[in-house]
């Protein structure tokens, strides 16, 4: 009980590294990934073709190449970023790449009615889709934003090999000072309650849009 | 009045309307019929700007109008659809003061003062805080008309206003178009209900296939 009391402040040191990586990538991911949906969808062929380039390439590579290549392969060719903003773009862009994906089904799911008679209403395609479109959007898209969102608390140890001295970072290091395995089953602890926070919240979100249907 | 005049539309390459000419003067019921795939649709969407056309003129008490401009002098026709389209997300008051309050720019006095009227009219009064999940089948239907008529439109049109709805609502349907008529609206009715037609129209216009 005492070791714990000794490795718990430089665990919740990590813990708030953590949140932040995480925090910041859900607000740049999230309006990134509702235009890159939009535009999947765009009347353009040059754009949906640029974008699907851009979903494809996230997706089909690993994070941790993307964040390796944005921190160590970038500054051979003199782009140098420090550590976090380094984990913040890779991030930013790969989650904005699955968001898109999930955003563009949700637009999708829309049926051509809703359009048709926001526009007989003389409502502009802004109003349109700020006010109807959109949040029908976010709701059919929360449970598998929701699961994106868990991935990321899990994702934001990746950050671990640039260096950034997160809550995985923070165990290691007291692990192996220390030889014992105590310090990983509290990560592991941490986690856990971390995901548990975010799932209720998530449930909350979902409950709170059912009030229609 | 509107007045429709030499309408032509086909879809590759195949004629669906050929050389339409239609006029509805004020208040007047037009029913228009004509067997599936025979284009009425077609038309209506050409009066609601929903499509375009090939050819001919669509004019309003003798001026040519674009119902595909945003622009809110062409605010000339209010549409009905077949399955309402209503906005799930919104509350019959909502669904019905978006477009008055957004478009029209209407403040909240005079919203209440021109919306809630017709929403009594249409035995919607009490349903404000309702949403459209919760709503008969009859309810949607008023709250469609209601939502279009808020937008002060010269003519109401509505697509096959019977056919979603249970037969023994036919007779309510012929009743409330037939209030509204009393109320002085224009209203054209595409339908395939040749007896609904029959009971309500001042005019009945033909839509034949063309082979």
């Amino acid at each position: 009980m005492q070791y714990i009391e000794t490795i718990l402040p430089s665990l919740l040191a990590g813990v708030l590294v953590t949140l932040k990586v995480f925090a910041l990538t859900i607000i740049g991911a999230l309006p990134l990934g509702i235009l890159a949906g939009l535009g999947l969808k765009s009347e353009f062929k040059l754009v949906r073709w640029f974008l699907n380039g851009y979903v494809w390439l996230m997706r089909g590579t690993p994070l941790l190449l993307q964040l390796i290549f944005v921190f160590y392969g970038l500054p051979l060719i003199h782009i140098t970023f420090d550590r976090l903003d380094a984990a913040l773009f890779a991030f930013i862009l790969n989650y904005a790449a699955y968001f898109a994906e999930i955003f563009r089904g949700g637009f999708q799911a829309i049926p051509t009615g809703q359009y048709e008679a926001a526009k007989v209403l003389r409502l502009s395609p802004w109003q349109t889709q700020r006010k109807i479109i959109l949040p029908q959007v976010v709701k059919n898209v929360i449970p598998p934003i929701g699961n994106e969102v868990i991935n990321l608390i899990k994702d934001s140890s990746l950050v671990y090999v640039i260096g950034i001295g997160d809550l995985l970072r923070a165990g290691n290091i007291d692990a192996a000072r220390d030889v014992t395995l105590v310090p990983y089953i509290l990560v592991g602890i941490i986690y856990l309650l971390l995901t548990a926070v975010t799932t209720v919240g998530l449930r909350r979100l979902e409950k709170y849009y059912n009030y229609y249907r | 009045m509107i007045e429709l005049k030499n309408i032509k539309k086909s879809f590759n390459g195949r004629p669906i309307l050929n050389d339409i000419n239609l006029t509805i003067n004020d208040g007047e019921i037009l029913a228009i019929v004509g067997p599936s795939g025979a284009g009425k649709t077609t038309l209506l969407r050409a009066l609601a700007g929903l499509g375009d056309i090939d050819s001919g003129e669509i004019l309003l008490d003798g001026q040519p109008f674009d119902p595909r401009s945003s622009d809110l002098k062409n605010n000339v026709i209010g549409v009905v659809f077949q399955d309402y389209n209503l906005f799930p997300n919104l509350t019959v008051w909502e669904n019905v003061t978006l477009a008055p309050k957004m478009v029209l720019k209407m403040a909240a006095a005079e919203l209440e003062t021109k919306i809630k009227p017709i929403l009594a009219q249409l035995q919607l009064a009490g349903k404000d805080a309702l949403y459209p999940f919760e709503l008969s089948g009859g309810m949607k239907q008023r709250v469609a008309i209601a939502r279009a008529l808020a937008m002060q439109p010269k003519v109401l049109a509505y697509d096959e206003p019977t056919s979603a709805l249970d037969p023994s609502m036919r007779t309510e349907v012929a009743n409330l178009l037939l209030d509204l008529k009393k109320d002085g609206v224009t209203q054209i009715v595409v339908t395939h209900d040749i007896e609904l037609a029959n009971n309500i129209a001042d005019k009945i216009f033909t839509v034949n296939a063309i082979s």
